[in-house]
């Protein structure tokens, strides 16, 4: 194997990551503040679509991203109002919006565009293009006969789109909220104690919506992302139990911004590793290409079995809160 | 009070008759959706001619998940449409099962095979289309490398890979061929998002040809070798339009042309039995229009329509994986 390959694998490892990235800080927020959400895959499967759709009507995929989030932050309204206001169980409310999400898009999708689920194939500003960093090589077949930092720098580093780099800088910026405002100090309380910040004088309701409101904005992100910066259009079902794998990771995490973003990465890597391999040959043995699909999530049970250690979920998760009893 | 009761019977029978002579034909998509760009769409625009032509309607179902198979065969044969043409060889254990139950219907299975008194089974034989756009392929190709994704890995697929590997080869001995399948699933026709994956793992290692033979997945192989800048083969119907510049050509299955000549036979022109459609019959071939003429030397067509004609002779044959599960250009 050479260096280039390893930085090719490397470089499916972030365009996988991203979108499992995204969910998971939008899980995070969620669920640091006590609201259980398995709700993320429909979020993103909500904002894939109307990100495609009004980037294709629009012209423009940054109308598109709007359009994405604002669907997906409905949906969260949807998801609030359920589980916040009328104290619901969250995760019938989760599974309800993975439901609609699944029905609506396609339904949607055919009514607007009449191909079966599908959007028009985006092309030209209606799509998140990767951007070419200056003097950075943009075609595969070109660079490998570029030096290693080169190559480095045009593979990995250079030729994402804006939301990968928006999606990493999400994560010192949730750390940032989470553990150095006065925001992120009572929406962590509002998940361990909520009792005490209503004693504060600290609305819960308040701060409990406003975590699933961002939220819903990051699956907003993760979902344009899908159909507008890596595919050029949405297919039905196309988040493929993306969200699913992002609560994984949030669990393997233990809820912490940075521990999301290395397992988002390893799962990212997994990934690519399978898409790479599909036949591999150790000791005159050939791995047969059902193992190599498998491997991610064997993996993920390996480490989840025996390296995590315990995963504390916040306290009050998946209580709704109720001042008196 | 017998004569009335005659005569309504009659006029039941009568009505009845003229109900089933009347019935429409009816036609189940597999999944991967009507609209897939590829293997349903073909079907269904070879229903759709019909119904323009002839000015009738035709019902459809659209299969949403693998348990709606039995119900939705069922349901159209109550119904009473006739004849009811499905496409996918993942209907032949079913309708195995259906077919005995409806003697007076005839069914018409695209893609797969299955043994009754009223069953006609349509295959293609994809290895013959799948060697013509592999030797252009081959042609077309720089690196010396070429390779193909496949949808979910079922012995068929492996037949689409097997004749473009003998028509790499056939025009480039030294070439490599990588190949590649989503799945195991039916999932794996529906998920461009790892199609594009898939497309950029061989690009790094070298290839500049990739033929797709993956249902909805294909729509991501074509969109990553037209975004890298290299050439792509699409598959089923014609998919030069949709990457002109990028697109080589497409291995055309017409079950277009099946499902048209099904429907316009009806239920009394169907003769039961297998038919296998190959070049000879026009059953496959490869695409040619203006999106892809300046891409497509003269050169490159001679040679395409040389081997073409010997196959149809029966100079060269092309190995079918399905008689031995293996594939000797691979």
């Amino acid at each position: 194997m050479d260096f280039l390959t390893i930085i090719q694998v490397l470089d499916g490892t972030i365009r996988l990551a991203i979108p499992l990235l995204l969910a998971c800080l939008a899980g995070l927020f969620s669920e640091r503040a006590g609201i259980f959400d398995i709700g993320l895959e429909g979020k993103m499967l909500m904002a894939a679509f109307f990100s495609a759709a009004v980037a294709f009507y629009s012209g423009s995929a940054w109308v598109g991203l709007l359009a994405g989030i604002a669907s997906s932050m409905v949906l969260s309204a949807i998801h609030g109002v359920a589980s916040i206001t009328f104290r619901g169980n969250q995760l019938i409310s989760g599974v309800a919006i993975n439901f609609l999400a699944a029905g609506l898009t396609v339904l949607i999708a055919q009514d607007w565009f009449n191909q079966g689920g599908r959007t028009e194939p985006l092309t030209g500003a209606a799509r998140f293009n990767s951007i070419d960093l200056p003097g950075a090589l943009t075609r595969i077949r070109d660079m490998a006969d570029a030096g290693p930092l080169m190559q480095i720098y045009s593979e990995l580093i250079s030729g994402h789109p804006i939301l990968t780099y928006i999606g990493f800088l999400f994560v010192p910026l949730t750390w940032w909220i989470l553990f150095r405002t006065r925001f992120g100090l009572r929406l962590r309380a509002v998940g361990e104690s909520p009792e005490a910040v209503d004693t504060a004088g600290v609305s819960v309701v308040g701060l409990r919506f406003a975590a699933v409101a961002i939220c819903g904005m990051l699956c907003g992100i993760a979902g344009a992302y899908l159909s507008t910066a890596i595919q050029a259009g949405f297919t039905k079902d196309m988040t493929a139990n993306r969200g699913y794998i992002a609560l994984a990771a949030l669990i393997f995490a233990k809820w912490r911004p940075w521990y999301a973003l290395y397992a988002c990465l390893l799962f990212g890597l997994f990934f690519a590793i399978d898409n790479r391999f599909q036949n591999i040959t150790i000791l005159g043995l050939q791995l047969p290409v059902q193992f190599m699909q498998s491997l991610p999530y064997i993996l993920t049970v390996v480490i989840l079995a025996g390296f995590v250690g315990k995963a504390i979920p916040p306290r009050a998760g998946g209580e709704p809160y109720v001042k008196e009893r | 009070m017998t004569f009335a009761r005659s005569l309504l019977a009659s006029a039941a029978a009568l009505a009845l008759s003229a109900g089933a002579a009347l019935a429409n034909p009816a036609i189940i998509f597999d999944l991967g959706g009507k609209f897939d760009k590829s293997f349903n769409e073909s079907a269904f625009n070879g229903a759709k001619k019909w119904a323009e032509e002839t000015g009738e309607s035709f019902s459809e179902i659209e299969m949403q998940s693998e348990a709606q198979r039995e119900q939705a065969l069922r349901r159209l044969a109550e119904d009473g449409a006739n004849p009811i043409v499905m496409t996918g060889f993942a209907f032949a254990t079913v309708l195995g099962e259906v077919a005995p139950d409806y003697p007076d219907t005839k069914f018409v299975i695209i893609d797969g095979v299955v043994d009754a008194p009223n069953v006609r089974s349509v295959v293609f034989k994809e290895h013959e289309g799948s060697f013509l756009v592999g030797m252009m392929a081959g042609m077309a190709s720089e690196s010396g490398t070429v390779s193909f994704v496949g949808g979910m890995d079922i012995p068929l697929i492996r037949k689409f890979a097997c004749g473009y590997a003998q028509g790499v080869k056939a025009a480039n001995a030294d070439a490599t061929i990588i190949q590649n399948m989503t799945g195991t699933t039916p999932s794996a026709w529906n998920d461009p998002v790892k199609g594009s994956e898939l497309t950029k793992a061989q690009i790094s290692q070298g290839s500049d040809v990739v033929y797709a033979a993956a249902g909805g997945t294909g729509v991501g192989v074509l969109q990553t070798a037209a975004d890298e800048g290299i050439y792509s083969i699409g598959v089923d119907s014609n998919q030069n339009h949709l990457h002109p510049g990028s697109v080589l050509t497409s291995m055309l299955k017409r079950v277009d042309v099946a499902v048209y000549d099904s429907f316009s036979a009806g239920a009394d022109g169907i003769e039961p039995g297998i038919v296998a459609l190959g070049l000879a019959e026009g059953g496959v071939d490869y695409a040619m229009d203006e999106n892809n003429a300046d891409l497509v030397t003269d050169e490159m067509t001679a040679a395409v329509d040389e081997a073409k004609q010997k196959i149809i002779d029966g100079e060269i044959e092309v190995h079918n994986y399905e008689t031995d599960s293996s594939c000797p250009a691979m």
